[in-house]
């Protein structure tokens, strides 16, 4: 097995881990916050797919990759503008609405890549980087971690920011408040559908922003149904994580790492038929629920929409 | 909610008239109409669309045929999703058991035809395709009653694996040498589910209405039933009745999953007659809306199974004819869901004001 232990090897595994990771990392926080708000997002899935097909189409006609990524991001608000009017405002069932996202965003998003594009894929051209002075000439390491595009730095950041706000703010008190009691945080005096509603925008942005990640520098194209689960796999992340956005970090890399074994994996000629490769990570989800999954704890009042004096 | 109460004389046709109206027609008008606009955004003749899959799935006697024999599988999975919903679990991971299920199928009644042909044989993948289907829900159904791990991700987690899993089985144990597309070995039309008389429509459509039928006396009439139910409505209470709470989740799961692998094994039994790699049709979620429309009402299922199977049969024929996708069936279902949600929730609100 000495191919495996080469450093282009280790190179392609790790660059590998954190390109697919940090799409499950900035929706995996986003999960995490409206799970603690308790709202639990099954429309995530369907947040990132508009996220990566708003973020594709703008990149590609503007040619920027900023400009992507906004987009991205505010079409994953865009759908938690309707989750936040269906499960926080009309107090419909969440699993329902978070459903009907999903299968509509699949929907949506490939008539309108038909419409638009008809058969034809066009690729962007890869992303210019912001490579960081010294680090991104150590070996391995830099070119996976400092040799990148701005939001990979920024979705590492975020993931401090979110344990800043953590520590030092009653913010995440008054979600935590607004996941397990909601009633308490009511006669609190702050308004628990307000709360519920931020937390479910913060979501949809990130998760926006990771479907836009995912196309325009994992895929660097669009089809139909790209995101193929990453939503869902973001949730478990979420739900392991307990409320630690350092976890969502640790799981999100840990599973980027299982994907980007198929890259690696041919860089080192060996050959598994990629129908494996691709089992491996949802067996290694399957798994970790097995061995963890008492863990797993979700707030009391999840996915029950609030409705004041309902008890 | 502080609605007063409206002094009203109980008035019970109007009420049920308005109910029908509210849960099942608006929704349903609310769907078409977004679903139009929609079409009419992206420059397409809703109504002439409309009309197009109208005529192919139900108006000539090949597309009627069609939607009748693409009942089975959808009348099957309505019977699986009902059976876990009532208790109150969330299966969402039929795709998988039911494409598990389509897959041992085919993989065993070729080679068991040929020995056995007849019924014999199609019995035995029947069975072998509801064990399988089981099988797939056997993990979550434990990890839940146990572990109380979320049924929904890990029957997600499951189809996901499940489709590569199958796609990997095909390829390297079940290929058919004589091909050059990546196939299980074909079972001949002769040793397939018999049509009905004198139509091209497959007797799977009797099996689906036979076991939706039966799942719903199942959970209306017999005892086991009504626990399901019990604990769908009320899990603490199910558990404070002494209730085995844990053994019936796994019940209910283990059913729902035999019955999704029923609904693979009707489709590649009576339909393909055996499983490409990458087919995965994938029904399940939008069988969802469907059974919600008819509030986990077996009965009532079927006719929007009716409805569904022609709009999915008419909308693969204007897919090809006028170039619009049947991606628009997703769209559909997906408003579908919400609306009906949203008709029962002012349902509800109705109910409260008239039964003060």
């Amino acid at each position: 097995m000495t191919p495996l232990l080469t450093e282009a090897f280790l190179s392609a595994l790790l660059y590998g881990a954190v390109s697919a990771g940090v799409p499950l990392l900035l929706a995996g926080l986003g999960e995490q916050v409206s799970e603690k708000a308790g709202v639990l997002n099954i429309g995530l899935e369907g947040m990132m797919l508009c996220g990566a097909y708003a973020g594709f189409v703008a990149a590609w006609s503007s040619g920027s990759f900023a400009l992507g990524f906004v987009a991205g991001a505010a079409a994953g608000l865009l759908v938690a503008a309707v989750m936040v009017l269906l499960c926080v405002r009309l107090a419909l069932d969440q699993i329902v609405v978070g459903i009907a996202l999903t299968l509509g965003a699949q929907g949506l998003t490939a008539l309108l890549h038909h419409f638009q594009f008809a058969r034809s894929y066009p690729r962007l051209p890869a992303a210019t980087t912001w490579p960081l002075p010294w680090l991104s000439d150590l070996p391995v390491l830099g070119p996976a971690l400092f040799d990148r595009h701005p939001v990979v730095y920024g979705a590492f950041l975020a993931v401090g920011l979110l344990i800043l706000l953590q520590r030092r703010t009653r913010l995440d008190l008054q979600l935590r408040a607004a996941g397990e009691r909601p009633e308490a945080l009511d006669i609190a005096g702050v308004d628990v559908r307000l709360v519920r509603s931020l937390a479910v925008a913060v979501t949809g942005a990130l998760a926006g922003l990771g479907g836009a990640f995912l196309a325009n520098l994992g895929a660097g194209l669009f089809v139909p149904f790209l995101t193929n689960g990453a939503g869902f796999v973001a949730i478990v992340l979420a739900m392991l994580a307990r409320g630690r956005p350092l976890w969502v970090l640790l799981g999100a890399m840990l599973f980027g790492a299982s994907l980007a074994l198929t890259t690696a994996i041919q860089v080192a000629g060996i050959n598994i038929p990629t129908d494996i490769v691709q089992m491996l990570p949802f067996a290694a989800v399957m798994l970790v629920l097995v061995l963890l999954g008492r863990r797993a704890s979700l707030p009391a009042a999840l996915g029950r929409p609030y409705v004041r004096g309902s008890g | 909610m502080n609605e007063p109460d409206g002094i009203q004389p109980a008035r019970p046709i109007v009420d049920a008239t308005v109910r029908l109206a509210l849960t099942t027609l608006a929704p349903i008008a609310l769907t078409l109409a977004l679903a139009s606009l929609l079409l009419a955004a992206l420059g397409v003749d809703a109504i002439a669309y409309f009309a197009y899959v109208a005529e192919r799935g139900l108006l000539t006697r090949l597309g009627l045929e069609q939607s009748l024999t693409r009942m089975a599988p959808l009348l099957l999975l309505a019977a699986s999703l009902i059976v876990a919903f009532r208790a109150g679990i969330w299966n969402l991971g039929v795709d998988g058991q039911s494409l598990l299920g389509a897959l041992a199928a085919a993989a065993m009644a070729p080679a068991l035809a040929a020995i056995w042909p007849g019924p014999l044989t199609l019995l035995v993948g029947l069975a072998l395709a509801a064990g399988i289907g089981a099988l797939w829900a056997l993990l979550p159904a434990l990890l839940r009653a146990y572990q109380g791990v979320n049924e929904i991700i890990t029957t997600l987690m499951m189809t996901f694996l499940g489709t590569s899993l199958a796609n990997a089985l095909i390829k390297l144990a079940f290929l058919d040498p004589a091909t050059t597309v990546p196939q299980t070995r074909t079972l001949p039309v002769d040793d397939r589910l018999p049509r009905l008389l004198g139509t091209t429509v497959g007797s799977g459509l009797l099996i689906g209405l036979a076991v939706l039928v039966l799942a719903h006396l199942m959970l209306t009439r017999t005892a086991f039933g009504l626990r399901l139910r019990v604990l769908g409505i009320n899990p603490r209470a199910a558990r404070h009745a002494g209730l085995p709470v844990s053994r019936l989740i796994v019940a209910a799961l283990l059913l729902s999953g035999a019955l999704a692998g029923l609904a693979g094994a009707v489709e590649v039994l009576g339909v393909h007659g055996n499983v490409r790699a990458d087919w995965n049709p994938a029904y399940g979620l939008l069988v969802v809306p469907l059974v919600f429309l008819a509030r986990l009402n077996g009965l009532a299922a079927i006719l929007f199974v009716f409805l569904f199977a022609v709009l999915s049969i008419g909308g693969e024929s204007a897919a090809r004819r006028l170039g619009v996708p049947h991606h628009v069936n997703l769209v559909i279902v997906a408003v579908l869901l919400v609306a009906s949600a949203l008709g029962e929730r002012l349902d509800r609100r109705v109910a409260r004001r008239g039964g003060g």
